[in-house]
């Protein structure tokens, strides 16, 4: 790539994040957004990494997990009984060392579940991550440690929406450079086809853990922003449904595309708290609709699509200077296959 | 000693009836694996309905003058059509589809089940009837409910009889060579189609069965009860080997026993953790289960 291109793209996107944190600045210091919508957008944050993070294991390997609530439970009472162990220091540091924390000892159990099962060829790590999800609360409700059947109480709520925000747009920002650097080629490569990878000198068992991992490591992080947003912990919170609406989240938005992750995350929070009455049917809904999108669109709504705020801007420059650009022949732009790369 | 020894029998009697359970359901899912190579995850599910379809019957039966027990039947029919209509209506168009989009339609399917029962039946637990009188039998020192008992030979009944059915007849015949090669047998003129959809009938039956034998020792249904006894059944398939039918037996009394010591011996509350190191131990050592072969994967 280009350098010059590349340094205007990064600039740009720069822009696009903060003017998006000056909108969520101006929208909270004005009051427009009550603390029950904050609320809501503190979830729709951690609901995005969970998507996202998912979404490495899902739609970029290709691998069915089902135990994401699993990981997040253990990001969210390590990171919880870690800033109720230390109240001395400053919040912020507290946070994010608890979050550290969270996201490493999730990242451990998601090597302790996902060797066994990724060596082999298989579904496996459907229901290895399964019967995990299963056993961790199990666990959490009969050790002392984290407040057992009673749960975790007093957790401070630490977890304000520019908090929430920025760990949201660096974990993105971070995904979307593993997944164009080499190690995200050999990830798509695993999907795309396993024989042939290897036989192009991919490590699969090494490739497919190490994405696993990552993916674990940020359900981690999500859980310790949800454990401080929410304040209480119970085991109930991270049940079997809670993995499947993150799966929900995934496949609806596209396996092997953030902006849809992003995009549906965003929807799937939202909605439900909007109809509060559709909450009855919510998962008869999301059942079918997991069906359908397998049966008429396996790819999800944007398939493999991902938003570039460079080549929205290049269009939007072509359609204004119209004819002039269009004689000029302007050489295809980089940015425009910036988002076809998953497939192509 | 002679009352550990006691003690011991009565154990592995409790094991050998949830095994018997599990191997029942697993046949199930080792069946549709053989071939379709689908984990169903929505075959555990099958035991919830089975449940609730003999709760509804019973009292029909009864009002009827016919012995309540016949509710089988009708959890078998039941049970054999939603798995023919799923097999047919989700999984069937995703025949050719890449493994992931067919897990993910097994988990719809499964979650569809789950929340339909949810609104039709409240997510509430239904006290499940009294199909076999409590007086227990007793063999020399140990008493036995009649129900383990039942449950056990009811279970070898099916298991013997499934073993001649897949090797005896023309439909069993045709399953095994799906399994090893549809392409083959549909050019030997075999109906790939029916013979899965047998398949599925076959295995959402014993499932139906496996239900009810579970539902008369532990007598509450909710629309969850499926899913953990589902997942242990699935690790019983593997543990004996997965796609293979004996394995499924096999790795079902095995997984039951296992269970029912542990419970016994160490805590209740391992138990479910055990049966999952079972499963992460069979997967390290030996993948392809207890009776399975490597086979090498063509290109």
């Amino acid at each position: 790539m280009d350098r010059k291109q590349h340094f205007k793209a990064c600039t740009l996107n720069t822009a696009g994040v903060l003017a998006l944190f000056a909108l969520l600045a101006l929208l909270i210091h004005f009051d427009v957004l009550s603390r029950y919508h904050q609320g809501i957008l503190v979830l729709v944050g951690i609901n995005i990494i969970l998507t996202v993070s998912l979404n490495l294991a899902t739609g970029f390997l290709g691998q069915l997990a089902l135990g994401h609530a699993g990981f997040m439970s253990v990001g969210a009472y390590t990171a919880a009984i870690f800033t109720k162990a230390f109240p001395d220091i400053p919040e912020l540091p507290r946070l994010l060392i608890g979050l550290l924390l969270g996201a490493l000892l999730a990242g451990i159990f998601g090597l302790i579940v996902g060797i066994p099962a990724l060596r082999l060829k298989g579904d496996y790590l459907a229901i290895i991550t399964l019967g995990f999800g299963e056993i961790i609360r199990v666990v959490i409700e009969n050790i002392s440690i984290t407040g057992g059947a009673q749960g975790l109480r007093g957790i401070k709520k630490l977890s304000t929406p520019y908090v929430v925000f920025w760990v949201t747009v660096i974990i993105v920002a971070l995904l979307y450079c593993l997944i164009r650097s080499r190690h995200g080629r050999a990830i798509m490569a695993i999907r795309e086809d396993e024989i042939a990878a290897e036989s192009s000198g991919i490590n699969l068992t090494y490739y497919r853990t190490f994405a696993f991992t990552i993916s674990a490591m940020l359900a981690g992080v999500a859980g310790g922003l949800y454990a401080h947003h929410i304040s209480i912990l119970g085991a109930s919170n991270f049940g079997f449904m809670r993995s499947v609406e993150i799966v929900v989240m995934v496949v609806l938005g596209g396996m092997g595309s953030f902006t849809g992750s992003i995009l549906s995350a965003a929807t799937l929070t939202i909605l439900p708290e909007a109809l509060r009455s559709f909450s009855t049917y919510r998962m008869l809904i999301y059942s079918i609709a997991l069906v359908a999108m397998m049966i008429f669109k396996p790819s999800g709504l944007l398939g493999t699509y991902e938003f570039s705020l460079t080549r929205v801007l290049q269009k939007a420059g072509r359609l204004f200077s119209g004819k002039k650009a269009q004689e000029a022949k302007a050489p295809v732009p980089e940015a425009a296959a910036s988002g076809k790369e998953g497939k192509a | 000693m002679m009352d550990q020894l006691l003690d011991l029998t009565r154990q592995l009697l409790n094991g050998l009836q949830v095994g018997s359970i599990y191997a029942l359901v697993a046949l199930g899912y080792t069946m549709v694996y053989g071939i379709v190579k689908l984990i169903n995850f929505a075959h555990g599910d099958f035991i919830m309905v089975g449940g609730y379809v003999s709760i509804v019957a019973i009292p029909m039966l009864v009002s009827n003058g016919l012995p309540a027990w016949l509710c089988v039947v009708a959890a078998v029919a039941v049970c054999s059509i939603i798995g023919v209509v799923s097999e047919r209506a989700a999984y069937k168009p995703l025949r050719e589809a890449p493994r992931i989009s067919a897990l993910i339609t097994a988990i719809g399917v499964s979650l569809f089940l789950q929340n339909l029962f949810m609104i039709i039946f409240t997510p509430n637990g239904m006290p499940f009837p009294n199909l076999f009188d409590k007086t227990p039998i007793i063999l020399g020192k140990i008493q036995v409910s009649k129900v383990t008992l039942i449950t056990i030979v009811v279970s070898i009944l099916l298991m013997v009889g499934l073993n001649l059915f897949v090797k005896r007849t023309r439909v069993g015949k045709a399953m095994r060579a799906v399994s090893e090669d549809a392409g083959a047998a549909r050019l030997m003129g075999i109906s790939v189609n029916a013979t899965i959809s047998a398949t599925f009938a076959i295995g959402s039956g014993l499932a139906a069965v496996a239900s009810v034998l579970y539902c008369s020792s532990y007598p509450l249904v909710d629309p969850n009860i499926g899913s953990m006894l589902g997942l242990k059944a699935f690790v019983a398939a593997v543990l004996g080997g997965i796609g293979i039918i004996p394995g499924a037996m096999l790795g079902g009394l095995a997984l039951g026993i296992a269970e029912s010591l542990t419970k016994a011996y160490i805590s209740s509350k391992v138990a479910d953790a055990v049966v999952f190191g079972i499963l992460v131990v069979v997967l390290l050592v030996k993948p392809s289960g207890i009776l399975g072969k490597n086979v090498g994967e063509k290109v």
